[in-house]
């Protein structure tokens, strides 16, 4: 009975922690840049198959592709911020246009990266085998792939979590987000930051991606379910809130292992009921305004 | 004029090869799933993303009941069941700002997809279902007719008061409010017609797909390209989406089959460069080439 | 027994308050002014009692009938009716059907198309705008798109009619032709209550006036009571 709930618990840790980043990663790129990036899944999946590769054709251990996938993806994220947003910045007349215009942007985006990883990678479901082996935990066994990345999804997430409630460059973050006229006046350059939101949001989609891979199968179509789910917790959070998606992430994630529990199917279908609960009654979320 | 294309249409059949009548059908299913997106999205500004979650409900109608009742009731109950759904959804998002309306609809197609899968796995052991099958003129016409109700409801809103609330809404939401206007009413119930006629799509096309399973019937694709097509075509004048739907369908067709592959980042690069270099779409193309054309530069942007 | 009154109506807006526990009434048949420096909550409280903002406390009765926390529509429907301050009109429509919104969905029983139609080319007709019935609002002086928004919210046939800054923005004559509109409304019958910056507008207009400050009623009282008030007179030179 323990060794169950323990199970449930942890997995519902591990889960809450790459919801927490995939959600974090969303946040940045909504709060800050506003762009609500419908592609965001596809940059999970990149990290996911990236590493897949290089595990079984190069060898390289899985939580090193966290140091090559995540900065390329800041630089893919940063790159496209630079060329595409930032042209349709100039481009829409005022911020409601620009909001559904870069949205349709990253619809765009979804269609080719996702076309592009079937192209190399092909439709098959891709796995592979990484630190498999059981280690006992009060009396139990778990699996140590999934141990690990729970612990690395806890750091990294507590991570970025402070950096962007401590440091100076957290700190032009935050108020960028808040209200970018003023904060490009106090001297933050808004077109560096929000390029760098843009970015720093792949790369956590990436390191997340990274994750999924060591506990759980990858393939191409991936994307789409981890967007759906990366923006429920946003707004379980709060629109906006970066702590909220961090404080969002973990309950879904706890909700979902419990519901997987039950039955594995059904997990998008409770996550969809407490989204539609949470629109009858707060839908500003946990830490919305 | 569209008098002349419609009695063209009606006549297609009897002098075109079945490859081009089967072609000519998807175009035309395209072009009413674009027109009855904008039926909503485009007056009330409002971006739906449910289209395939609808359409999906029309094709597991016609999958579940076009064994035991006739195509026309079928038909009708596909578009009865998808207004509902969208009575239900559009209650409970429509009355939030746009963005979460936005994002409920995104999701709305993965969770019928999974509800369904389980559904299917739990009860009936199998994944898809064999759907009824009709003859490809059937399904032609039933198409057309579907378009001409469509153009009339279209047509006969417009003109009407509710039209006109609809109008008010997209311009001006508190404003609207202020005036009189039901504003939840009047979207959900927009909402609802709109989605009617995707499901009565979904239903009339399953039947040439003959088999169906969840993946296959809930794609977010059927989501996407409406949107797509009516950006392409431009939202700015009345036709704008039915012609990016023509064309758009039609390069669906030959890209298919000459790039399986490729297809869809196709899309992604065509949507992109639309939203970049042609934000007023093919109309927008149509009324700069009427104005004296990009070479002699003498007529500003508007 | 008042037209419209309300009671400890409160506001907060993140820490701040923007309306706080006012309670105030109006008679009908009177045109009362509120006045305030920017910021006061003026608008807040016309966004309270026109149902385009929920008050955290406090209440609204119209026509002895409590409607905070009813949605706009309704509200106007009741026969209360608003204009803005930034002046909404649907841009791009012709302003006829601006006005026509107005006679077809905010009168309190619904007319018929021709019923409507009628009502509101008399709307048009009261604010002087015949002439331009056809044109698409946005391309308007900002003085016409004002009797724009006043004739549509006329054409709801209301009892109560709040007017946001109708003299915002406008030139000695227009500020005149206003004030001319504002009485011949006042005739008809239909109580007004409006927020005005404009001092020589109000103080002519008229009944009564009602002061607010940080959210709080400071004064209330006819023109001659208020210009003479110590109290406003600080408040409007400490500014």
């Amino acid at each position: 009975m323990i060794v169950t709930i323990l199970d449930v618990v942890i997995a519902g840790l591990l889960l809450g922690g790459l919801y927490a980043l995939i959600a974090m990663g969303l946040s940045l790129q909504y709060g800050v840049a506003r762009v609500l990036n419908i592609s965001h899944g596809e940059f999970i999946m990149l990290g996911g198959m990236t590493t897949w590769t290089l595990f079984t054709v190069f060898g390289l251990n899985p939580l090193l592709s966290l140091v090559v996938c995540g900065p390329l993806a800041f630089l893919l994220g940063f790159i496209i911020h630079r060329t595409l947003f930032k042209r349709l910045l100039s481009s829409s007349a005022s911020p409601g246009i620009f909001e559904s215009n870069s949205m349709l942007a990253s619809f765009g985006l979804l269609f080719i990266i996702q076309n592009l990883a079937s192209i190399y990678w092909g439709p098959e479901i891709r796995a592979y085998s990484y630190l498999r082996f059981p280690i006992s935990l009060a009396g139990a066994l778990f699996g140590a792939n999934r141990l690990v990345t729970l612990g690395v999804a806890l750091v990294i997430g507590l991570a970025f979590y402070l950096f962007v409630a401590r440091t100076r460059l957290g700190k032009a973050i935050r108020a960028a987000a808040q209200d970018p006229a003023t904060a490009g006046l106090m001297g933050v350059n808004i077109n560096t930051v929000l390029a760098l939101c843009f970015g720093l949001g792949a790369a956590l989609a990436a390191i997340a991606g990274v994750l999924i891979s060591i506990s759980y199968p990858v393939n191409t179509s991936m994307g789409m379910e981890y967007t759906i789910i990366a923006i429920i917790v946003v707004v379980l959070g709060g629109l906006g809130s970066i702590p909220g998606s961090f404080i969002g992430g973990f309950l879904l994630g706890v909700v979902g292992s419990i519901v997987i529990y039950i039955d594995p199917l059904l997990s998008l279908a409770a996550y969809y009921l407490i989204f539609i609960v949470l629109l009858l009654v707060r839908p500003t979320g946990i830490m919305g305004k | 004029m569209l008098l002349v294309v419609l009695l063209l249409l009606a006549g297609l059949p009897r002098f075109a090869s079945l490859y081009n009548v089967v072609l000519v059908t998807s175009i035309l299913m395209y072009i009413i799933l674009t027109q009855s997106w904008v039926l909503f999205s485009g007056p009330t500004g409002y971006m739906s993303l449910a289209t395939a979650a609808f359409f999906g409900v029309g094709i597991y109608t016609a999958a579940i009941l076009g064994w035991k009742l006739p195509l026309p009731v079928v038909i009708v109950t596909a578009g009865l069941l998808s207004s509902l759904l969208a009575l239900v959804v559009g209650a409970l998002t429509l009355r939030l700002r746009g963005i979460y309306f936005i994002i409920f609809t995104l999701g709305l197609v993965e969770l019928i997809k999974n509800v369904v899968l389980w559904h299917a796995i739990k009860f009936t052991g199998a994944r898809g279902r064999f759907v009824v099958l009709v003859d490809n003129n059937t399904i032609y016409y039933l198409m057309l007719f579907i378009l001409v109700v469509l153009l009339l409801t279209t047509y006969l809103i417009r003109r009407s008061r509710y039209g006109l609330a609809m109008r008010s809404i997209g311009e001006d939401e508190e404003a609207a409010a202020h005036v009189g206007v039901n504003v939840t009413m009047v979207k959900v119930i927009t909402f609802a017609i709109s989605a009617s006629f995707m499901g009565a799509v979904g239903a009339i096309i399953a039947t040439r797909w003959t088999y169906i399973d969840p993946y296959i019937a809930f794609k977010s694709l059927y989501s996407f390209m409406p949107v797509l097509m009516a950006i392409f075509g431009g939202m700015g004048q009345l036709y704008g989406p039915i012609l990016g739907a023509a064309v758009f369908a039609y390069l669906e067709e030959v890209l298919i089959t000459k790039f399986p592959y490729y297809y869809m980042l196709l899309f992604g690069v065509i949507l992109l460069v639309t939203i970049l270099y042609l934000p007023d779409g093919l109309v927008g193309l149509v009324q700069r080439l009427r104005r004296g054309g990009w070479a002699r530069g003498q007529h500003a942007n508007t | 027994m008042p037209i419209l009154e309300g009671e400890g109506l409160t506001k907060h807006f993140g820490g701040l308050a923007a309306v706080s526990r006012v309670d105030f009434s109006v008679e009908e048949g009177e045109i009362v002014g509120l006045i305030g420096p920017n910021g006061a909550g003026k608008t807040t409280l016309f966004n309270l009692i026109s149902g385009a903002l929920v008050p955290k406390e406090g209440t609204v009765r119209f026509q002895d009938r409590k409607i905070n926390g009813l949605k706009p529509h309704r509200i106007c429907r009741m026969g209360l009716a608003r204009t803005f301050q930034s002046v909404k009109v649907f841009p791009n429509m012709p302003v006829f059907e601006n006005v026509l919104l107005g006679s077809l969905f905010g009168t309190s029983g619904g007319m018929s198309s021709a019923d409507a139609a009628g009502e509101a080319e008399k709307a048009l007709e009261f604010v002087g705008l015949s002439a331009l019935s056809s044109i698409p609002a946005k391309d308007l002086t900002l003085a016409n798109q004002k009797r724009v928004e006043v004739a549509s919210a006329l054409a709801t046939q209301p009892e109560l009619l709040l007017l946001d800054e109708m003299m915002a923005g406008l030139n000695a004559t227009e500020v005149a032709e206003a004030m001319e509109l504002a009485g011949r409304i006042h005739d008809r019958g239909i109580t007004v209550f409006m927020i005005e910056h404009v001092m020589r507008a109000i103080m002519n207009v008229c009944d009564r006036i009602m002061v607010l400050h940080h959210g709080e009623k400071i004064a209330e009282g006819t023109p001659q009571e208020i210009a003479a008030s110590k109290t406003v007179i600080e408040v409007y030179l400490g500014e």
